[in-house]
């Protein structure tokens, strides 16, 4: 056939045989290697504050699973996956959900992934989490908030699993620390980004609330600004002007930073108590810059809450990162780091389970559900939704200068254990909050 | 009372904010009929580049208010550069083409420049207080505020002034109310419009990047400042009335008090102000408060 | 018997030769396919509006109510394909004929950015709304088709064969209109209006009947979309960023075929994805750079080529 006469018909054939050309390309992968990917925040707002230190978190954890170079109680297990070696594909996380549901499949059906350990933002695990279980792909998400995952997305997951706490826990969290130490506090107040997150964050905690201090009002006028919008001069007056001296903020990030950089210059965090619920992403890099004395959380025992605990896994992991990275390790860092963790436990027990030989996808998958396994600096009980949903404790505290250490340090924390935050196993969040947190073990 | 005139000041800051923002996508439009969409990136470099020359100035025990320098600076090296390598060697090739391509084209290089972007500065955020923090805080009806951000008022009053002035009152200007007015009879009379669109495109781009560099020091810059404000000026352009200079000080002005209105009395609808504001403006006069008049060609 | 079309000769062979394939077709190609059949059926409501000279920036808007009309039937129980994606059609058509008697006395940029206007309004609703899952959006059950229920990789073959009878229905249909008198009349708008008018037709109205067209299409295609994907949200479905897709995919293609909006959308898929996959940190900076080399390099879109290699056949 002579391409050049060509008319519209065979165009359109060619067309066609472009994309059965391409269909004809079949992943490519050794036998002996797991291949792991890895999405996270690479472009973007979300790069900075969680994707970057998630992936230098993750990237830390795979280069000692590949050369056995995990401490205790890692130490004794081999190199790699039950013996074989990560083949780790870390991409962007960019672009919203349905793009990474695209990409999702991509990975999976034209690269051959064997497990995804990754996603950061809640709307991409709510979207990602019916694909995975209908590809059945082993997908553990190390992050993301929203408890929709598995009360109302999935309530029975086969392949999905989440290692950390979900966004109820923070907000159960921050009331009982306003309890304990603000018993006399008249009202709160909030600034919080109008996205699902910032929405989510402000209703638990609101709902906590309202449990725990019936007789303290909220602020009719919690703030709600644009999510990036970055200018916070009449935010920042409002909440000034508020009766209310307790401001609950989930912002992070670019954000976050702005609004405390715009907030101090006012005088803002003198004048009123701010409790951040995920601050904990900047704090290192604002250095003296930060809010000190203002009340932070980060999610549950990681980034700044963990520098001080003294285990020899939390002690290499802080230093291989600063020695690499230059930088303390944060939450992100921490998370994703579990995460993978998750998956070294799952693949050496179900190795274990299965005589020394490498486990299918079945046996990893039944060795992690329900297990309690060693995160970087606490222990993850895998104990919720079928055991697929991690609980671990949460901390909260104030933050202060270490003059003589020159660093950021947490004070006056408070521990919560995990049947203290998290719902008892099949109960929806939000119910439960309503409920007045029965079965609490605090 | 005190709400009222808090409100006032807020508003008014956020106005500037917005003229900053928004002035250098509507020169260029006014005179060059391109929606530029490359104006983020213009905006991201800006304070980019003002947030590095800001902390290599501050490494220096050079008198502290000389920081206010390189934002200027970075304004102008950002703004020349850019604005010289875009309008020579990509958007001149363009202009006999649909205006809808060459938005396209800006897009697309809006995009290629997020990345650049990235390349050249990582992913890490960079601060630049130092300036904010020299000038300290000022107390108005017992409210506290920073100064930086009252100077922005200043700066927007000088700069949109300046910009009208020099359009109205000098030579340059009643050029280029010439070209706007007809580019082709501006031709044929003998005004050379191949420069008049350079030295445009160069000025409309030190205009997004003073944007972006003077707001540097109130904000993180990190990825994805750029995009955000690109709906922002568009907005601000499109009520004010596209390429008019007096509409977009008064878009920028209806919006930014009617924002800190909504912040202060109805906070939940605080995302919808803009929108709103843009869709009544557009239903009612679609060309927008203070559109130049088209002369109707059969 | 009248002349063989060759548009129409092309779609049928294309449509058949796809059928066939989708027995065949790895699994991601096929998820490709789909989403390009889905956004091509947006562009090709843009080129309809582009032939009189109307450009929208906008069209997310109806993406996304496409996309989220059939989404939220869901949520209340209904689950058959065809009734999904004819509601989000008709939602969106409804709101292209409603907005279109506003919108039809506007042109050039105005249009453009008048519908850019609607479509963050669109997005700030959909953000504020916390019942669908605010910037998270929310995801659907698998669909069913008259019954039949198809499970795991019948799903997305099944779907697959449902979206392309139903888009070629609409692409032959688009073709045999744009031929008609009323259809051919859009050059002549974009042309000279005035003179149109002076004609004895209503240069709004061609515009207004175009527009509820597009509105139609687009709805199609976010329907199509989020079933595909089983995932509905705000920035992936209704931001400004998604409308400027959209109009790169009309770029691509060219208007000079209504086929050439499927193949546009293919490549666009094809750059992204590989581009994603190669270069994860500068894959913005790969999109933007192929878009720059075909508005510079082949400006009436990958149709042209085609065209290209005929005439220097002669």
């Amino acid at each position: 056939m002579n391409i050049l006469k060509m008319g519209p018909g065979k165009a359109g054939l060619l067309a066609t045989g472009l994309a059965a050309a391409v269909s004809f390309a079949a992943p490519a992968n050794a036998a002996d290697e797991v291949v792991m990917a890895v999405p996270t925040f690479l472009t973007g707002a979300g790069a900075p504050a969680f994707g970057v230190p998630a992936r230098n978190g993750a990237e830390v954890i795979i280069e000692a699973i590949n050369k056995g170079k995990l401490p205790a109680p890692y130490n004794n297990s081999g190199k790699g996956l039950a013996g074989r070696q990560i083949k780790a594909v870390i991409y962007d996380e960019s672009g919203g959900g349905v793009k990474q549901v695209a990409e999702f499949r991509n990975k999976v059906q034209k690269q051959g992934v064997d497990l995804f350990v990754g996603y950061i933002s809640s709307g991409t695990c709510a979207a990602i989490t019916p694909v995975a279980e209908e590809l059945k792909m082993l997908t553990i998400f190390p992050i993301c908030g929203t408890p929709r995952i598995f009360e109302e997305i999935n309530k029975t997951p086969k392949y999905v699993f989440r290692t950390m706490g979900h966004a109820t826990a923070d907000g159960v969290a921050e009331a009982l620390y306003v309890k304990a130490n603000m018993p006399g506090v008249k009202g709160y107040t909030g600034i919080n980004q109008n996205y699902a997150w910032g929405q989510d964050s402000w209703r638990d905690f609101d709902l906590a609330m309202k449990q725990l201090m019936p007789s303290v009002p909220a602020s009719d006028k919690a703030q709600w600004p644009k999510i990036f919008s970055g200018q916070y001069g009449a935010e920042i007056s409002a909440l000034m002007l508020s009766k209310e001296k307790l401001v609950h903020s989930s912002l992070w990030g670019g954000d976050l930073e702005a609004f405390i950089f715009q907030g101090s210059a006012r005088g803002l965090f003198r004048k009123k108590d701010v409790l951040f619920s995920v601050a904990d992403t900047s704090v290192y890099r604002l250095g003296k810059k930060a809010p000190f004395g203002s009340i932070l959380g980060a999610r549950g025992p990681y980034g700044i809450f963990a520098a001080g605990v003294d285990t020899p896994l939390n002690n290499w992991f802080r230093k291989v990162y600063i020695d690499r990275y230059s930088v303390p390790p944060v939450g992100g860092s921490y998370q994703a780091a579990q995460g993978v963790l998750a998956a070294k436990y799952a693949y050496d027990a179900a190795a274990k389970a299965n005589g020394g030989k490498f486990p299918n996808k079945d046996q990893v998958i039944a060795a992690l559900e329900g297990a309690t396994y060693q995160g970087i600096a606490a222990p993850v009980h895998m104990n919720r939704s079928n055991g697929h949903q991690a609980a671990t404790k949460h901390m909260i505290g104030v933050l202060q200068w270490d003059k003589e250490a020159g660093e950021p340090i947490m004070t006056k924390v408070t521990e919560f254990g995990p049947d203290c935050v998290m719902p008892p196993p099949g109960v929806n969040g939000t119910e439960w909050l309503k409920g007045g947190m029965k079965g609490a073990k605090c | 009372m005190q709400e009222l005139i808090v409100i006032l000041v807020d508003g008014l800051v956020f106005s500037s904010y917005l003229f900053m923002v928004a002035v250098g996508l509507t020169v260029i439009f006014g005179v060059m009929k391109i929606l530029n969409v490359t104006h983020g990136s213009f905006y991201a470099f800006g304070a980019y580049m003002s947030a590095t020359l800001i902390g290599a100035y501050y490494k220096t025990d050079w008198p502290e208010f000389g920081g206010f320098l390189a934002i200027f600076a970075a304004a102008l090296i950002v703004g020349v550069f850019f604005g010289i390598i875009l309008e020579r060697g990509l958007l001149r090739f363009l202009y006999h083409r649909d205006e809808h391509i060459i938005v396209l084209a800006t897009f697309a290089m809006f995009l290629v420049l997020e990345d650049v972007l990235l390349l050249i500065w990582g992913t890490d955020p960079y601060f630049a207080f130092e300036p904010m923090s020299l000038l300290g805080s000022v107390d108005i009806v017992d409210l506290t505020f920073d100064v930086y951000s009252l100077t922005l008022i200043g700066l927007a009053a000088i700069v949109g002034l300046g910009l009208w002035l020099g359009l109205t009152k000098t030579k340059w200007g009643k050029l280029l109310l010439a070209v706007i007015f007809d580019r082709e009879i501006s031709q044929a009379m003998g005004i050379n419009v191949t420069v008049v669109f350079t030295v445009t495109f160069v000025i409309g781009a030190i205009m997004g990047a003073l944007g972006g560099a003077y707001i540097a020091p109130t904000i993180s810059v990190s990825p994805g400042i750029g995009v955000e404000v690109i709906v922002l000026a568009f907005a601000v352009v499109v009520i004010g009335g596209m390429g008019s200079i007096p509409g977009a000080m008064i878009g920028a002005l209806l919006v930014g008090i009617s924002r800190a209105a909504a912040v202060h009395k109805f906070p939940e609808i605080e995302l919808f102000v803009i929108y709103a504001i843009m869709a009544i403006v557009l239903a009612v006069r679609p060309e927008g408060l203070f559109a130049p008049a088209q002369a109707r060609k059969i | 018997m009248r002349h063989v079309d060759k548009t129409v000769t092309g779609l049928t062979i294309a449509f058949a030769v796809l059928f066939l394939a989708d027995f065949f077709m790895a699994e991601w190609v096929r998820f490709i396919g789909l989403q390009s059949l889905a956004r091509g059926a947006v562009a090709l409501g843009l080129l309809v509006l582009w032939r009189t000279g109307l450009v929208s920036f906008g069209h997310a808007l109806y993406f996304g109510i496409g996309a989220y009309a059939a989404a939220m039937l869901t949520l209340i129980g209904y689950h058959d394909a065809f009734f999904l994606v004819f509601a989000g059609t008709l939602a969106s058509g409804v709101l292209a004929f409603l907005l279109g008697f506003l919108l039809r006395r506007y042109r050039a940029i105005f249009f453009a950015l008048l519908n850019m206007a609607f479509s963050m309004i669109l997005y700030g609703v959909i953000v504020k709304t916390e019942e669908l899952g605010s910037t998270d959006g929310f995801s659907l059950h698998p669909p069913t088709f008259l019954g039949y229920a198809p499970q795991g990789e019948a799903v997305q073959t099944t779907l697959f064969i449902f979206t392309l009878v139903f888009t070629y229905i609409v692409t032959v249909g688009v073709h045999l209109y744009l031929k008609t008198t009323l259809g051919g009349m859009s050059m002549a708008v974009r042309e000279n209006e005035i003179r149109v008018e002076y004609l004895g037709y209503s240069a709004e109205k061609v515009i207004h009947v175009k527009y509820v067209f597009s509105g139609l299409v687009a709805g199609f295609g976010g329907a199509i979309m989020a079933l595909a994907i089983g995932q509905v949200d705000p920035d992936s479905m209704a931001n400004w960023n998604v409308s400027g897709e959209f109009v790169f995919i009309t770029i691509l293609s060219g208007i000079g075929n209504v086929g050439a909006t499927y193949i546009g959308a293919l490549v666009f898929e094809l750059i992204r994805t590989y581009a994603f996959e190669y270069a994860p940190q500068i894959w913005q900076f790969i999109l933007g750079g192929s878009l720059l080399a075909i508005i510079m390099f082949l400006p009436d879109g990958i149709w042209s080529l085609v065209d290209r290699l005929r005439k220097s056949e002669g």
